[in-house]
This record gives structure tokens, sequence and C-alpha cells, in this order.
């Protein structure tokens, strides 16, 4: 990222989130770090588990504090977010920073009508009339495009279908303007047609308000269609940074490089198998040591001295671009250049 | 395939699930069109792709193919016998040659039982007693999906998704059916594993020679998979086609707006594909549209829309064995070039 003519908004620098469970301690991130800055969408990309969502709820303060070790700092527009009271977090949140969340119908409360919820945050924030309050939900659902806000807005969730549902937790989250806005996994449940309608949706309201939006998926798609930058995370670390085409034009990480050439397209030649990724996401309670894709990694033996298994590689990045790799450019160049023959076309 | 009788035949194949509702005396005010008047074949090794979005009634057709679910009305032909409305004792002998996968890896497994003794189970249910043992036939499996078959003895929450997924595979292809119905078998999946159960299930596809219904809504692996595909839209089927046919000449809008809104992990900087984007949601199969379904959010839609139900038909300029339910089918010099399988720019 250019990050000279703008000051980055949201910095978070070497995070970790560690969780202590009965059977011994989670490192859902360990060591992550990057910058965002206004009007810029950042796609997160990653499996389950692999500490995607925990750092957003971070970054929300939504964590337990009893049973989470979060070190490292978050500062969102100059401000530590890490260890502030949950007083400041509170004004914060709704406000100058929000959330929309993956399944759409357990996030809504069934017994408040939907311009309600919206109008809740709303006046929390600015202590304005319920009168007002419902206005800016009737003028939040129009703007989110739900037909006929002025009826809609006293119907409950289970009267809304999961395309509209989604629509009223991005009004929810867009009622006061915020400056971040955190979508996991916003689409995930939604069927392709109303996936493009929402991703369309965000893009329009990102010109609009200039809001920094960092977008978590699993679906390299997605991220292709909204995304500005790329950030790709393997067992709660970032393992590749770039913008967008550089990204997926070229990948640098084995894993990046696994995903885009497992993924059926539909330019895929269909009489070549496609080309998996072996084996299975690493648990974070006991993770592999060294870099923790190397044993799922067909190039990790290519590597001398066994490096992959001992040492983690670090993260450089030039220019914001950069992998957490230990195969030098050159490998990289020749393991890597059959992508284009074997899993774009 | 229409030469010989083909493996499985469905005609006019319809569920309604009936509303209950009414005070004090429980009646019928409604029902659900869920699937409604289906025709398609499916010749013996071959694999049907079912695609829709939610609601469409695709999974509802995979259970009515395998029985689980009685049909409204039409007919249902196995190797051109009526199993539509066979009871128990007629559908045995059937039942062993259709088998299921399922969604979700962990909620289809008995977590109580071993590996083994699930995958041993329709083996037991049928009385089926291969040379060499059970537990033999049963290694057998766990090899063919790449399962180490050490792991005979152990239980379903030792083993990951996609290796869940894959004891799935093996339980149903216990009894060496000729026919599978696979319900959204990688959508449970994260992305990196999906690759893996496709390709096994696409070997074992082509080494034993099992039909598939292939039922997902994910665009891009039905294709991988599927000889031909069918399009369903509100408990029907909008378009169906060989493989190349429906994706490089979609003639239904429907089909055509549904393949230019999958996200695709590309970056051009002159999008191939015009995009087009439907308005609203999918209406409720409880008071369908009248005549064609999709009109209400169809961009060609005139009266004769709204009064005609569109038969499925080859309309003119499609070849042999591509139906489209549409009066006012799409063109194909309007599909964008980069749709058709051969193409040789690059994606990325």
């Amino acid at each position: 990222m250019t990050s000279t003519d703008q000051q980055p908004f949201l910095s978070i620098k070497d995070l970790k989130v560690h969780f202590s469970t009965e059977d011994g301690t989670v490192k859902a991130v360990d060591g992550l770090s990057f910058d965002l800055v206004r009007g810029r969408t950042l796609g997160i990309v990653g499996e389950s588990g692999s500490g995607k969502s925990v750092t957003n709820l971070t970054i929300l303060g939504l964590h337990n504090p009893d049973s989470t070790k979060v070190e490292g700092s978050i500062t969102l527009d100059g401000e530590e977010l890490n260890g502030a009271s949950e007083r400041k977090l509170e004004k914060l949140r709704g406000n100058k920073m929000s959330m929309i969340f993956q399944d759409a119908l357990t996030s809504l409360s069934p017994y408040h009508t939907i311009g309600k919820q919206i109008g809740e945050t709303y006046r929390k924030h600015t202590g304005c009339s319920k009168k007002a309050a419902r206005d800016r939900a009737i003028e939040m659902l129009r703007r989110v495009g739900i037909p006929q806000p002025e009826v809609r807005v006293d119907d409950y969730p289970h009267q809304f279908s999961g395309g509209m549902r989604q629509r009223a937790m991005i009004a929810m989250a867009l009622v006061c303007d915020p400056e971040l806005l955190i979508a996991d996994e916003p689409t995930t449940a939604l069927d392709v047609t109303v996936q493009a309608q929402i991703m369309d949706l965000l893009k329009d309201l990102q010109k609009e308000f200039g809001t920094a939006i960092i977008f978590i998926t699993h679906d390299l798609g997605v991220i292709a269609d909204i995304a500005d930058e790329v950030l790709v995370m393997y067992g709660g670390r970032c393992v590749e940074r770039g913008t967008k085409k550089e990204v997926l034009r070229d990948p640098q990480h084995p894993y990046t490089w696994g995903l885009l050439s497992s993924m059926p397209s539909l330019d895929h030649p269909v009489d070549v198998p496609l080309n998996p990724i072996p084996g299975s996401p690493p648990s974070l309670l006991n993770p592999p040591s060294g870099c923790r894709f190397h044993p799922r990694c067909t190039f990790a033996e290519k590597v001398d001295g066994g490096l992959c298994s001992s040492e983690r590689p670090l993260l450089e990045l030039v220019d914001g671009r950069g992998s957490a790799c230990h195969l030098t450019a050159e490998q990289r160049g020749e393991y890597f250049s059959d992508l284009a023959g074997s899993a774009a076309n | 395939m229409s030469s010989t009788t083909p493996l499985l035949d469905v005609s006019g194949l319809t569920k309604h699930f009936p509303i209950k509702g009414g005070f004090p005396i429980r009646r019928t005010v409604g029902h659900v069109q869920a699937v409604d008047g289906l025709d398609f074949q499916v010749g013996e090794g071959e694999s049907l792709g079912l695609v829709g979005e939610s609601g469409c009634g695709k999974s509802t057709t995979g259970r009515l193919i395998t029985r689980l679910l009685e049909p409204t009305a039409g007919k249902v032909s196995y190797q051109g016998k009526d199993i539509t409305h066979a009871n128990r004792k007629q559908l045995a002998p059937i039942r062993s040659e259709i088998q299921m996968i399922f969604q979700d890896p962990y909620a289809s497994l008995n977590p109580r039982q071993t590996v083994g003794k699930i995958v041993s189970g329709p083996m037991e249910i049928n009385n089926v007693n291969p040379a060499g043992g059970r537990e033999k036939r049963v290694r057998e499996l766990l090899e063919i999906v790449g399962l180490n078959p050490e792991h005979y003895n152990r239980f379903p929450h030792e083993f990951s998704g996609g290796q869940r997924q894959r004891i799935g595979v093996a339980r149903a292809l216990a009894l060496e059916p000729k026919l599978i119905v696979a319900d959204e078998p990688v959508s449970a999946l994260d992305v990196s594993i999906q690759a893996q159960v496709v390709n096994l299930l696409q070997k074992v596809q082509q080494e034993l020679g099992i039909a598939f219904v292939f039922i997902a809504h994910d665009l891009a692996v039905v294709r991988h998979f599927s000889q031909r595909v069918a399009v369903m839209y509100l408990g029907k089927i909008v378009e169906i086609a060989d493989r190349d046919d429906l994706y490089g000449n979609p003639r239904h809008p429907y089909t055509r707006a549904l393949l230019s809104a999958v996200p695709e992990a590309t970056v051009d900087e002159t999008p191939a594909r015009d995009r087009i984007r439907l308005q609203g949601d999918v209406p409720s199969p409880i008071n369908p549209p009248s005549g064609c379904r999709f009109r209400t959010r169809c961009w060609k839609a005139t009266e004769k829309c709204a009064t005609e139900a569109p038969p499925l038909v080859q309309v003119e300029g499609n070849k042999p064995g591509h139906l489209t339910a549409c009066h006012y089918p799409e063109t194909a010099e309007a599909v964008p070039a980069a749709r058709l399988s051969k193409d040789p720019e690059p994606a990325i």
C-alpha cells in the first residue's frame, strides 16, 4: 500500500490473540500486521480456522476478556483500541466502526421490528428522539434498496427474505455513517444472484461515504470482485499481501497458488482434473513448527536444510507486496509458471 | 441415450407440500409447490448436474428420485420399472442400487459408530456378504476413497471435514450402486478441500461407471463434474443441455443471469462478461407467478409470459437435447466469447 500520501486509518501491529482452553492454548492469531486507509477495501481470504474472524472480532473488542490474551496494537484513527475501556469501545462500536455478520437471521433479534433494531443504534449514539430514529431507519432501508421502506420498517425479521435481511443488516451497520466497516462473509449464505446485488450495494455505499471496508471471505472470486488489496491468512498468520491484481495474477506463496489452482472456474478445461492442496488445515492447538503450511506444501522439500519445518518465514513487504515463504523468487518463477496452464485455462 | 432405456426416467414429477393451518380443525390452507412437473433422464454412467438457487426444489428432486419422499404426481422409472409408488418391499432391491451422499459430513455420520460399522452398515441392512468378508470390503473401500484402511476402528470425530465426506462416499459405494444422488457434496467443505472431493467423485464416476445426479449451487463445480446440466428455478427446469451447450450457449435469460453473477478469481481491465443484475428475490413457491415463473425478475417479460407457461422445448438454433423453457430465448451472438470453454486467452 502506498501509505505515504495518506495516514493509515486502521493500523494493526503484531497482533496476537490466544485463547486458553482445557486442551491448551489456541493461537488463533499469531503475529498479524496490516494497515488500511479510508475508502479502500481490504479482502481477507482464508479457510475456517485461519483466524480471519477472530482478528476482526478483536478489532471491535468483542472477544471475551477473561479467556483471551490479546497482544500487539490496534490503532483506529490514532486511538489505541487494545486495552481500551469498554465504555470507550461502546462509543466507537456501531458509530465509527461497525460489522456485518455472516448469518443475518441469527444476528437479528426476532422479537423486535427491523426499524427498531436499526434505529436503536442511531438513538444510542446521537441521543435523538424515537421519531427521528424511525425516519433515519426508513431512510437507511431506502438506501439499501428495500422496496416500500415506510411499510417494511415495521416488519419483523422473519417477514424478510434472506437477501433483504442481509440488506437490513447492512442498513444497521451503516446507520451512523461508520468510517470502518467490517464485513464477515456477508454473502456466503446467499445465492449468487443476490450476492451480486449485495456486493454492488457495498461498492456504491463505499463510493458515497468513503468507508474503509474489511471484507472477509473464503471465496477468491468474491475478492476479485470487491477488494483493492488482499491479505491471505493461513494458520493465524498472514502468508501473502498485495493488491488484488498482484495476488491473483502472480501469487507468491504456495498456499495462494494452491488455492487458485484448485478452484474450478467457468473457464477451466473440463477434462483436466482439479489440482487440490493435499492434507487438511492445521490444528491451532498444536500448530506445525516453522512455516505452518509446510506439511501441505508441495515445494517444502525444495528448500535446503529443512528450513520450512524449523524456521518461521518472515513476511517482508516492499510497497505493501510480499509473502512469507522460504522459496526464492527464481524458484517461485519456475514452480508457479504452470498456473496459467492448470488453473486459468 | 434415447435409443436404449435410460437408467432413470423422470416425467412430470411433482411434489406439493401441504401447509396446515386454521382453527379449530387443522386443514390444508395451501401448498408449497416445491417441484412442479420435471422431465429428465439419466443414462447409465452419466452425470447430470442440477443447479439452482436455494428453494428451487433441487434437493426435493433428489429425495424424490431416491424415494425418500412420495411424489404428488408424475412418474419415476428406474431401469424401465415404475417405482413412483412402489412400497417398501418392492423398493428393497432398488434401494441398494441408488445411494445418496449428503451435504453435511458432520451430521450424516453416526458419532457413536466406528468407520468400519458406518461403511459396512448398508451391507448389513441388505444382507450382502462379499467374498472375503465385510471387513475386507470396507478396507478396500477406504482405500478407494483415499483413507487409510488402518482407520477402520476410528470414530467420525477423529476425522476432518474432507475425510468425513470421504467416509460418506465410501458408504455410498459399499453396495456397488448404479446411481448416486449427491446433494451438495462439497459445499460444506473448505475451499482447499473441495477440489480433493470433486476429484474423488470424478474418479469414482469414471472408473466404476456410476451414474450421478449431482445437486449443487456452484456452477463452476457442476460444470466440472457433469456431462449434462439442468437449471432449475422455482420448481421447474428452465433449461437442460449438454455441458458445453449450456455454458457456451445459454438460451434462457435466467441461465445467463446466473452465469454472469458467478464471481471469478480473475482480474481483467476490461470485463469480458456483461453483468446481468437480477432485481429482487425469488418469489415464494407457495404462490408462484402465473405463466413463466421467472417473469417477475426477467427483463424481457411481456404479457404473454404472464398468461402462458413456456414449454421446455428445443428452441430454434439449439442442438438436439438442448431444451429451453422461454418465449423469448437469448441469441447466441450476445454471449461473450470468454464463456466458451476453448477460449485461448488466459483468464488470470
